[in-house]
């Protein structure tokens, strides 16, 4: 039987050094859309307790034993690292989406600077503090950011985008950095 | 323009899709008068001032109703569909 070689949605891509920005890919393990059925959130809220998790309120991450519970849209998170146990599949709706995301790490200072150009919300630490995500654009993609770090922000569009996305992230961190 | 998203705080009107008049909350009953259905279809104010009309915050899935005024062009205010009940569970 043929032996497949499995490739990361940005790989060939990344790693890229754009001046103090570091452009990486980052490796969120499996991802599966968490959606509380109608009438079972107390019942998803306790299989979620049990693997040490929390439902997150809106824009918030929730830290897990090696995995996270990300806020991505009403009535939705993304639980990322691990898969989900039987109770969570019975209380929700869940979908394996791990291959239909790319994730970009951006990391240096300034990088508030770059997602300026393509992101129409204010990512300054202030406004976006670690812990935060957003659904969001990144230029003309549907995105969710992550804020990892005080210098780290980590950016998921649609794999079918990964291409585009390294792109525009690239330019926009070209043209920041240029201006040192 | 900047429109508050029940969900994800204030944010720009490039991330919105415009719906209509909130008359479209108010559906009639299927067994109602013609004139309540065509006055649903087709019968609109056009308010000059104070105007709840529907938008679609796209990057998080809500449907909200947004309180605003034609004039000043001031928001006064956002709500979620969903939470004003009435549709179907």
């Amino acid at each position: 039987m043929a032996e497949l070689i499995a490739l990361s949605p940005l790989a060939g891509h990344l790693p890229l050094t754009v001046g103090q920005f570091m452009l990486t890919e980052a490796y969120l393990g499996p991802i599966h859309s968490v959606a509380p059925l109608p009438g079972r959130r107390a019942a998803l809220d306790a299989a979620l307790l049990a693997a040490g998790l929390v439902f997150p309120a809106p824009c918030e991450i929730r830290e897990g034993t090696g995995c996270r519970l990300v806020w991505a849209g009403r009535d939705l998170a993304f639980l990322m690292g691990v898969a989900p146990t039987e109770a969570v599949c019975a209380a929700a709706a869940v979908t394996d989406q791990t291959d239909g995301w790319a994730a970009l790490r951006l990391a240096g200072p300034g990088i508030a600077d770059v997602l300026a150009r393509l992101v129409p919300i204010d990512c300054r630490e202030g406004a976006l503090p670690p812990g935060r995500a957003a659904r969001t654009q990144i230029n003309h993609m549907p995105g969710l950011l992550l804020r990892e770090g005080a210098e780290a922000i980590v950016l998921m569009t649609f794999r079918s985008m990964a291409a585009t996305l390294v792109h525009e992230v690239a330019e926009a961190a070209r043209r920041v950095a240029a201006r040192d | 323009m900047r429109i508050p998203c029940p969900h994800c705080g204030t944010r720009d009107r490039r991330e919105f899709y415009y719906y209509g008049a909130d008359d479209y909350l108010r559906r009639p009953a299927a067994d109602a008068a013609p004139a309540a259905w065509d006055a649903y279809l087709h019968l609109r104010d056009n308010p000059a001032g104070r105007l709840r009309d529907l938008w679609y915050h796209e990057p998080c899935g809500s449907w909200i109703a947004v309180d605003r005024d034609t004039v000043s062009h001031d928001i006064h205010g956002a709500v979620a569909v969903a939470d004003l009940g009435g549709g179907r569970t």
